[in-house]
C-alpha cells in the first residue's frame, strides 16, 4: 500500500474507534443529567444512585473517548501535513474554539462529577453534571462545523499568494447548513446509544430478576429520551443537509445507486444489486417520487444521476485547468493582474483539476483520456454506500419501534411481564454502534476522492512521510486501541455484573450514611 | 477589528507562549506527579493518595495540550502541518503513551490485582516521562533547525529521522524539560499529601531543583556558542503567509548574544522558581507557586531566544518559518483572538472554582474510606 492508502485506513481505523465511545458519551452524559435532576427535585436516594451507576459506566467509557481522541487532534498534521497548510486557516478555527468553549467545560466537571459528591450541594453538583453534558454536546457541535466544512466548503476562497484556503466569511463557516444537520443527526444518534445502552442493560437486569426498582426506574427515562431521540435521527436526518449542499449531489446518487437522471420526481430504489461496471441496478425495487421529495422537497426539481455528474466533472476539470494554468503564470509573475483576474475567473473548478495530481504532476498538459479517467473517478464505492445507508436507515426504524414499544409497556406498567420484548431490548445493545459505525461510512467513505468536497483531491492531503512511518503507526495504533477495547469491554461487563448495590460503595448507597 | 496584521501575528505569538506556559504548568505537575509514582510512592495505598492528588483535574489539564494543538492548527497553520509531521515517530510516541493515561487513571484501582495495578503504574509513569523528555528534544531541535524546504505548492518537504533528533543537545533540553517537570510534580505532591507521599516528595524538591538549575545554565552555555538564524534583507511584517519569499543565513551572533539584556528576565524569574521551590518546600502552596514560575521562564526564554523563528531549516534556511510568514490569515487571526479573549477568562474563572471545591491534601484515610470510587 502506498501512503495515500496507509494514511486513509489509519484515519479510518483511529476515527471508527473514537467513533466506538463518543456516541455513548454523548448520550449517556444527558441521561446523567435527566437522572441527577430527577434525584435533586424529588430527592428520592434511589434516583442518586441511578446516576451514580451509569456514572461508573460512563467514566470507563469517557475514558476511552478521551484516549482515542486525542489522536484525532493531532493527526491532521502527522499524516495529512498538506491538507493542515492548505484549509488549516479555515478548519483549525472550530478545533481550536471546541477545545476552548467545550472540551475544557467538559473534562474540568467531569472531575467535579465523579469526585465530589461530598463536597458540593445538590444544586451545585447538579450544574457540574449538566456542564459536563453541554460541555459534551458543544464539543460535538463545534468538532461537526468543521467536518461539515469539509462536505461542504462554504465562506472560504483560494489564496494565490499564500497557496492556500481562507476564510472570507466565518459566519457561514459557523452557520454552514449542513453542519446544523449533521449536528441535529449525530448528537440525536448519541442520545439513542445512550438510550439503548441503559434500555438493554436494565432488560437483562429484569431478565435475571435483579435490581428490579434501578431497572425500571432506568427503563421509563431511556424509553421516553429515546424515544424522542430516535425519531428526531430519522426525522431530522442528514438528507436535509446533503440537498443543502449542491456539490453533495454525487453523494446522493450514489447513495441511491441512480446511474440515469430520472424524469422528476425520481423514485426511490428500495433495494437492487448496484454493479460498478455496467452502471446499471439489478432486481431493483422502487417507490415511485420518494427520492424527489426527500432529496428536493418538490415534485418537479431532478435529481442528477452519476452518468450526468460524471460529465459535469468533466467540464469542470476543463475550467479547473484553465485556472490551474493562471495559477503557474500568477506563481512567475506575481504582479500580473491579468493572470490573476483569470484565476479569480475559474478558481471555483481549480480543485476539480487537482483530480489530476494523482495521474501526473504537470496536469496542465494531461489528455482528454486522463481527463476522463479523473471525472470518472468522482464516482465513489456505489454499491458500499448502497447499503451501508439503508442497513443504518433500518436501524434508525428499529430504534423507533423499539422506543415506541418500551415507551407504551412503561407508561403501562407491563415491562415486567413481555419477557419477549426484554429480550430483544438486550439484543439492541450492539446496534446503535452499527448504526453509528455506518454513518461515519456514508459521510466520510461516500466523500471519496475528496478531503474538501470539490476543492482538495483526498490523494494530495497528505504528509509527505515515508511510507514506513505510517505503516508503524498504523500497525501501533490498531494494537493499542484494540488491546485497551478489550480492556474497556471487560470492565464495563465486571460492573455491569456487579450492578449498582455492589458497584457502589455500600456507606454510598445506604441513604443514611450519605444525606 | 482595530489590530493590524503584524500586530495579529505578534499577539499570537505572544498567545503560542502563553499556551504553551498554561499547559506546562497545569499539566506539568500532573505529567510530574507521574513522572514520579515510583519513587514517591511505594505501597498500592501510597500510589493511590499519589494518583487521587491529580485524577479529578488531570483531564481538564490536558486539555492545555489539546488546546495547544488546536491553536497551533487554527494560528499557524503551516508550523502545525510540519513540526507534526515532521517529527512525526517523536509525535506518535508521545500520542501512544499519553493514550494510556486516562486508561491508568480510571482503570487500573477497578480490579484489585496487584499485577493489573503494577502495569498500569509503569503505563502512566512513560506517559508522563516520554511527553516530558520528547517535548524538551523537540525543542531543542528548534534551535539548531530542521532539514526540510517547501516544494512549489508550498508542500512540505522534511528529511529528518528520528535518529538525528536524539542529539546531545536535544537530549540535553529534554533532561532540562524532564527535571523541571519532576520539581512541578514534587511540589504539587508536596501540597496536596500528607505522611510517607509528602516526605518523599519534600525530599526530591531540591534533587529536582539542582537538576533542573545546572541542566538549564549547561543549556545556556551550550546555546551561547552555538550559530543561530538571521533574516537578510526584506520580510514585510504584513505580508503573505509564505515562508519561501524571504533570505536567512545562519548567523555567527548566536541565539543569545543579541537578546541577552531582555532574556534576562525570563531567567531570571526561572532561576528564582527553582530556588525558591527548593527553600521554602516546608510552606508547600509557596513553594508551589515558585515552581509554576518554573515553565514560565524556561519556555518564555525558549520563545524569546528563537524569535522571530518558530522553525529553523537547516538545510534550506530561506525555507524556515517565522512569526511573520507562517500564521493564519489576518481574519482567521482576529477571530481567533476575539474567541480566547471572550472564553479564555470564563475557563480559568471555572478552573479556579473546581480547584478551590478539591482543596485540601488527599490523606491515606479518604482513600480507605472511598475504596471503590476512589482512583
Amino acid at each position: 500500500m502506498d501512503i495515500v492508502e496507509l494514511s486513509r485506513l489509519q484515519f479510518a481505523v483511529t476515527a471508527l474507534y473514537h467513533f466506538l465511545f463518543v456516541p455513548l458519551t454523548l448520550g449517556l452524559s444527558v441521561l446523567l443529567g435527566i437522572m441527577e435532576t430527577v434525584y435533586v427535585m424529588t430527592g428520592k436516594q434511589i434516583w442518586r444512585d441511578l446516576t451514580k451507576f451509569w456514572g461508573i459506566l460512563f467514566g470507563i467509557n469517557f475514558a476511552m473517548g478521551v484516549a482515542t481522541g486525542l489522536t484525532m487532534e493531532f493527526q491532521f498534521g502527522t499524516n495529512w501535513a498538506y491538507y493542515s497548510q492548505y484549509v488549516g486557516d479555515v478548519f483549525g478555527a472550530p478545533l481550536a474554539i471546541e477545545g476552548l468553549m467545550a472540551f475544557f467545560l467538559e473534562a474540568t466537571f467531569v472531575g467535579l462529577f465523579f469526585f465530589a459528591w461530598d463536597k458540593l450541594s445538590k444544586v451545585q453538583h447538579l450544574i457540574a453534571t449538566w456542564a459536563l453534558a453541554i460541555g459534551t454536546n458543544l464539543s460535538a457541535l463545534w468538532i461537526l462545523i468543521a467536518n461539515g466544512w469539509m462536505q461542504y466548503p462554504v465562506g472560504a476562497r483560494f489564496n494565490a499568494d499564500t497557496m492556500r484556503m481562507e476564510v472570507s466569511d466565518f459566519m457561514a463557516v459557523l452557520f454552514n447548513p449542513v453542519a446544523q444537520a449533521k449536528f441535529v443527526h449525530t448528537v440525536s444518534a448519541g442520545y439513542v446509544t445512550g438510550s439503548v445502552f441503559v434500555l438493554a442493560i436494565s432488560a437483562i437486569y429484569l431478565l435475571r430478576g435483579h435490581h428490579i426498582e434501578f431497572a425500571k426506574r432506568s427503563m421509563t427515562v431511556a424509553a421516553s429520551f429515546g424515544l424522542a431521540s430516535a425519531l428526531s435521527v430519522v426525522v431530522l436526518g442528514d438528507e436535509s443537509g446533503y440537498t443543502a449542499g449542491e456539490n453533495q449531489k454525487m453523494k446522493i446518487a450514489a447513495i441511491e445507486a441512480m446511474w440515469k437522471t430520472e424524469a422528476a420526481p425520481a423514485s426511490f430504489t428500495l433495494v437492487g444489486l448496484p454493479d460498478l461496471a455496467t452502471h446499471t441496478t439489478k432486481f431493483e425495487v422502487k417507490i415511485p417520487w420518494m427520492l424527489g421529495l426527500i432529496a428536493t422537497r418538490s415534485l418537479n426539481k431532478q435529481v442528477p444521476g452519476i452518468d450526468d455528474l460524471v460529465d459535469d466533472a468533466h467540464k469542470r476539470i476543463k475550467d479547473g485547468l484553465i485556472a490551474y494554468r493562471a495559477l503557474l503564470a500568477v506563481k512567475k509573475n506575481p504582479g500580473d493582474s491579468a493572470v490573476r483576474a483569470e484565476l479569480d475567473a475559474h478558481v471555483a473548478n481549480l480543485g476539480y483539476a487537482l483530480l489530476l495530481k494523482s495521474v501526473r504532476a504537470d496536469i496542465e498538459n494531461a489528455t482528454d483520456d486522463q481527463i476522463r479517467a479523473a471525472a470518472t473517478s468522482t464516482i465513489p464505492d456505489v454499491p458500499t454506500l448502497f447499503w451501508s445507508f439503508r442497513l443504518m436507515v433500518a436501524l434508525g426504524f428499529w430504534f423507533i419501534a423499539l422506543f415506541a414499544t418500551a415507551f407504551w409497556l412503561s407508561a403501562n406498567r407491563r415491562l415486567q411481564s413481555h419477557r419477549w420484548f426484554l429480550q430483544l431490548a438486550a439484543f439492541s445493545l450492539p446496534l446503535p454502534w452499527i448504526a453509528a459505525e455506518l454513518g461515519w461510512i456514508v459521510a466520510e467513505y461516500g466523500r471519496q476522492p475528496w478531503v474538501i468536497e470539490g476543492v482538495l483531491p483526498t490523494a494530495l492531503g497528505v504528509s509527505s512521510t515515508e511510507a514506513n512511518n505510517v505503516l508503524f503507526s498504523l500497525l501501533g495504533f490498531a494494537f493499542f486501541y484494540s488491546a485497551l477495547l478489550i480492556v474497556d469491554l471487560y470492565l464495563l461487563r465486571k460492573y455491569i455484573s456487579l450492578g449498582p448495590e455492589e458497584a457502589l460503595a455500600p456507606a454510598e448507597a445506604m441513604p443514611a450514611a450519605a444525606e | 477589528m482595530m489590530l493590524d496584521y503584524e500586530s495579529l501575528r505578534l499577539i499570537w505569538w505572544a498567545l503560542l507562549g502563553i499556551l504553551l506556559i498554561g499547559f506546562a504548568v497545569m499539566d506539568g505537575f500532573d505529567l510530574g506527579t507521574a513522572v514520579l509514582l515510583p519513587l514517591v510512592a511505594r505501597t498500592d495505598l501510597e500510589r493511590r493518595v499519589a494518583l487521587n492528588t491529580v485524577g479529578p483535574v488531570w483531564e481538564g489539564n490536558q486539555v492545555w495540550f489539546i488546546l495547544g494543538g488546536g491553536a497551533i492548527f487554527a494560528a499557524w497553520p503551516t508550523l502545525y502541518a510540519a513540526s507534526f509531521s515532521g517529527f512525526y515517530l517523536a509525535m506518535f510516541l508521545v500520542l501512544l503513551t499519553l493514550i494510556l493515561r486516562p486508561a491508568g487513571f480510571k482503570y487500573r484501582s477497578k480490579v484489585a490485582d496487584a499485577r493489573w495495578r503494577t502495569f498500569w503504574d509503569w503505563a502512566l509513569v512513560a506517559g508522563g516521562v516520554v511527553p516530558s523528555l520528547v517535548f524538551g528534544v523537540a525543542f531543542g531541535n528548534l534551535f539548531l533547525g530542521v532539514p526540510f524546504s517547501f516544494d512549489d505548492d508550498l508542500r512540505f518537504k522534511p528529511a529528518i529521522s528520528l535518529l538525528s533528533l536524539l542529539n546531545p543537545f536535544a537530549l540535553l533540553v529534554g533532561l532540562v524539560s524532564l527535571s523541571m517537570i519532576a520539581l512541578h510534580g514534587a511540589a504539587w505532591l508536596n501540597m496536596k499529601t500528607r505522611e510517607t507521599v509528602q516526605a518523599r516528595a519534600r525530599q526530591i524538591m531540591p534533587i529536582a531543583a539542582l537538576s533542573y538549575s545546572v541542566l538549564f545554565a549547561l543549556a545556556g552555555l551550550w546555546l551561547w556558542q552555538m550559530n543561530g538564524y538571521a533574516i537578510t534583507g526584506q520580510l514585510a511584517h504584513d505580508g503573505p503567509s509564505n515562508p519561501m519569499l524571504k533570505s536567512v543565513t545562519r548567523s555567527a551572533d548566536g541565539w543569545l548574544a543579541t537578546k541577552s539584556v531582555i532574556l534576562l528576565i525570563p531567567v531570571i524569574l526561572a532561576y528564582a522558581g527553582a530556588i525558591g521551590a527548593a527553600l521554602l518546600r516546608s510552606r508547600p502552596g509557596t513553594a508551589f507557586f515558585f515552581s509554576a514560575l518554573v515553565p514560565v521562564g524556561t519556555i518564555a526564554t525558549a520563545g524569546v531566544a528563537l524569535f522571530p523563528f518558530l522553525l529553523p531549516s537547516s538545510t534550506n534556511p530561506n525555507a524556515s518559518l517565522t512569526v511573520w510568514d507562517a500564521s493564519s490569515s489576518e481574519l482567521t487571526l482576529g477571530i481567533m483572538l476575539g474567541a480566547v479573549v471572550i472564553f479564555l477568562p470564563i475557563v480559568l474563572a471555572y478552573t479556579a472554582w473546581v480547584y478551590r471545591v478539591l482543596r485540601g491534601p488527599v490523606r491515606e484515610t479518604d482513600i480507605t474510606q472511598n475504596s471503590k470510587t476512589a482512583y
